[in-house]
């Protein structure tokens, strides 16, 4: 490992996931830099949420199904993502409206633990103002 | 690009991983295995179709780190670590495992 300082890095996802090919991108970039041991996290508000939601069906637009892409971001050591609570409730769903997202915690016993985390819009803000590198998609 | 296997041609990029993942068959691999000189027994098959499950779920072929840790916890821990794998696989577990499987190129492998 090179001996530069871990930064923090937060991929924000504000678009639906079909129609465009922004969140798929997003997806790859966290992906391919995870590989590099940086401090990740994404964000998910406004229609960003919407990459999130379970049962996806692409079928009729011709796009890839990426979705279950996403429960994948765990393997790759990917385990913050954060919901902005006021984004998922302008747009009626709860969480019980995402994917259940999981990662194995290696320092507890490779527990099974929940990869998102609720936060409301004053408290994604506090988290964005900490942050290194802000990638917004 | 492309690699006749079964009496059929099935089109390649540049670095030879298969175009259409749906086109695969296993003797797309036994062929792609014979150019890289490498003759494919159980071991192999073994991560070949484990890859292919993986993509099944995920979509995405994995990371070599990715491959080593989920190959651990489903097949066992003496064969999940790179030196097994890359016994195996001598031009990298990720890229030549992958490319037998008919995956793309695997996502975050530098």
């Amino acid at each position: 490992m090179m001996s530069e300082q871990i930064k923090k890095f937060m991929y924000v996802n504000r678009r639906a996931p079909y129609g465009t090919i922004y969140a798929w991108e997003s997806l790859e970039v966290v992906l391919i830099g995870a590989a590099f041991d940086q401090d990740v996290s994404l964000a998910f508000m406004d229609d960003g949420i919407y990459q999130l939601v379970k049962g996806q069906d692409t079928s009729e637009v011709e796009m890839k199904n990426f979705s279950p892409t996403y429960q994948a971001l765990g393997d790759y050591d990917v385990t913050k993502l954060y919901v902005e609570k006021e984004s998922l409730e302008e747009r009626g769903l709860t969480l019980e409206d995402l994917m259940p997202l999981t990662y194995e915690d290696e320092d507890d016993d490779w527990a099974e633990k929940d990869s998102i985390r609720l936060v409301s819009r004053a408290e994604l803000a506090d988290i964005m103002d900490e942050q290194d590198v802000l990638f917004s998609f | 690009m492309a690699i006749e296997a079964n009496g059929k041609t099935f089109e390649t990029d540049e670095e030879g991983y298969l175009t259409n993942l749906a086109d695969w068959e296993p003797a797309v691999a036994e062929a792609m295995a014979a150019e890289d000189d490498l003759p494919l027994n159980d071991e192999h098959w073994e991560i070949i179709n484990f890859l292919r499950e993986y993509y099944e779920e995920y979509q995405i072929a994995p990371a070599v780190r990715v491959l080593t840790k989920a190959v651990g916890k489903k097949l066992g821990k003496e064969k999940g670590n790179s030196k097994y794998l890359y016994a195996l696989f001598p031009y990298g577990p990720g890229k030549q495992a992958c490319r037998f499987a008919g995956l793309p190129k695997p996502t975050g492998c530098i």
